[in-house]
């Protein structure tokens, strides 16, 4: 398991190097001088120069990476050239929103998808089940942002349940600021909900027609109880891959949610950043994201390893 | 031919027909505005209503079907024709420093989600339907190297892949010779399925502005101006949007139908 561990975590390494060199090659060809930009068309050459020998923006292209990414190793990714303070700073404020809310809707959506998923492979070509698959066939068609449109008609202009939009922030305690979360939670977590669903009941399917399901009712136990004992724990395995690739499209879903709710997260910090070509905010949050992304599977990969020990052996 | 698949069809025929149709025929201009008529409700003139400046939702739905059918098709395209020879490749040489280079390089175009791909590219070019189509395209090539190399590795245990090698052909040839042919049906399904999501990775690139982008009609980009306005007129919003979902659906379904059509034990079971 070690062995497995640290050649996973040699290419998770290997990985973030190299995202690391794409997004940085990339903001580099973006067109426009980041300390014209500052200063406005007025300013004098040498005030530029100055400030783009603050900004380090004089170094050579490599000296610049290294510095970058040195800085995102220490936790300091710059200063916005909009703001004029540091981005760390305000990717943390937005990382307050962003990320609890990426994380409620991953528990809503599995707190969903697992009964919904079960209940359909118990009940295989029942009504129950055709219930359940029509829809998350619906589900998965559904885009999220519109979903959240439409809840947003009902449960805040309607039914004034919850607000339309905004964050009330967490200083007025975990309730206020979860309600603030909870609509565009659901909004996230209802198309992930529905292919989660359907992959827990076609793993259960898989599971239901396995040899040591056999023995495990032939030993008496009822369809339930093997179910339960034996068929959930085997059919983690696809499930946990999802839940994985679910995370990024879930942070990545929650950048397009922040714009219908006006909440105050990542989403809403990159696109002012690209309206205002604050290219080392949009270089740091997709750097952030990415990270993110390839850690959460890395993550589910070392997860296989310990719900499955077969999969160590395999690489 | 199952009901799945007729449903399917029947629903990605009639958007495929609307949005060919617009080229020659709308009931109005879509881009021509009047005031006067603005935010009416479906009725006999304007079928499915105006919007805030008095534009006929009918007809911009039929011209936004262009928009999302022609960015998730060429995207599709550039997965396929990408992804599909490298899977082939990594196929034919498993395990070799290649393959082993073909598939981590996946890993690493897997790790950015078409949204942070298109913010990438619009921090460079700036907003466009030509960046989404790029964005989702390149999210596509890992998909379909894939899946073509999933499919292709069993393929060249078989005999008849061994008497392709015997009579002397080489890997190039036996690839597109006999393993592309035996993977397409998969790689069709899978097409299907990612031309749908295609469609909704288009609509949320347009919604947030990285899409494409005014005059050009698209139905994220709909979704996007009805906001304000959902309290006023909700019809603004529930209309693009149930054209992307049974656009969605209606692919969706034609993939799962199409699946169990083209595979040969379903359909040696149903017979």
């Amino acid at each position: 398991m070690i062995r497995y561990s640290l050649k996973r975590l040699l290419s998770l390494c290997l990985s973030l190097a190299v995202a690391s060199v794409v997004i940085f090659s990339v903001i580099e060809i973006a067109p426009g001088d980041p300390a014209s930009f500052m200063l406005g068309i007025n300013a004098q050459p040498d005030t530029v120069a100055a400030l783009r020998s603050e900004l380090g923006l004089d170094q050579s292209k490599l000296q610049r990476y290294l510095t970058w990414i040195g800085g995102m190793l220490s936790g300091d990714f710059g200063t916005s050239y909009t703001y004029r303070t540091p981005v760390s700073e305000m990717i943390a404020d937005r990382l307050w929103v962003s990320l609890p809310l990426a994380l409620y809707a991953l528990a809503l959506s599995t707190l969903i998808a697992f009964p919904a998923g079960i209940y359909a492979a118990a009940r295989r070509g029942k009504p129950g089940d055709m219930a359940v698959m029509g829809a998350t066939q619906l589900g998965v068609a559904i885009p999220n942002f519109w979903f959240a449109m439409l809840l947003v008609l009902v449960f805040a202009i309607n039914l004034r349940w919850f607000s339309a939009g905004g964050f009330a922030g967490w200083e007025g305690g975990l309730g206020t600021g979860l309600k603030s979360l909870t609509l565009p939670a659901i909004a996230l977590a209802l198309p992930q909900a529905a292919i989660l669903a359907r992959v827990m009941r076609s793993a259960l399917l898989d599971i239901l027609g396995e040899d040591f399901m056999r023995t495990a009712r032939a030993k008496g136990l009822s369809r339930r109880q093997a179910l339960w004992r034996h068929g959930l724990r085997n059919a983690l395995i696809p499930v946990l891959t999802i839940i994985g690739l679910q995370f990024s499209f879930l942070l990545a879903g929650a950048i397009i949610i922040e714009q219908v709710f006006y909440l105050p997260g990542l989403g809403r910090l990159v696109f002012q950043a690209i309206s205002s070509r604050d290219l080392i905010v949009v270089e740091s949050v997709v750097m952030l994201l990415v990270f993110a992304v390839i850690t959460v599977n890395f993550l589910v990969d070392l997860a296989y390893a310990l719900v499955d020990p077969r999969l160590r052996s395999r690489t | 031919m199952s009901r799945t698949l007729f449903l399917g069809a029947i629903l990605s025929s009639l958007v495929i027909l609307a949005a060919l149709l617009s080229f020659l025929w709308t009931p109005f201009d879509h881009t021509a505005m009047n005031i006067p008529e603005k935010l009416q409700r479906p009725g006999a003139l304007h079928w499915l209503g105006t919007d805030h400046f008095g534009r006929d939702i009918f007809s911009m739905i039929m011209v936004g079907a262009r928009t999302s059918l022609a960015v998730a098709l060429v995207a599709v395209g550039i997965g396929m024709a990408i992804g599909i020879p490298l899977g082939l490749t990594a196929a034919a040489r498993k395990g070799s420093w290649l393959d082993e280079l073909i598939m981590r390089g996946n890993d690493l175009v897997f790790a950015f989600p078409s949204l942070v791909i298109a913010i990438l590219i619009t921090a460079i070019f700036g907003p466009g339907a030509i960046n989404a189509i790029i964005a989702i395209g390149i999210f596509n090539i890992p998909v379909f190297a894939r899946v073509t190399r999933g499919a292709a590795l069993p393929l060249w245990q078989r005999e008849f892949i061994l008497a392709a090698q015997v009579a002397g052909k080489g890997a190039a040839r036996i690839s597109a010779e006999h393993i592309l042919p035996n993977v397409a049906n998969l790689l069709i399904v899978q097409g299907t399925i990612q031309f749908s999501l295609g469609i909704l990775a288009e609509a949320g690139l347009s919604y947030v502005g990285l899409g494409a982008q005014p005059p050009t009609p698209s139905w994220g980009r709909m979704l996007a101006d009805a906001q304000t306005m959902v309290s006023l007129a909700p019809h603004l919003a529930i209309i693009p949007g149930s054209a992307i979902v049974l656009t969605v659906l209606g692919l969706n379904l034609m993939g799962d139908g199409l699946r169990d059509w083209l595979d040969p034990k379903l359909r040696e079971g149903r017979t």
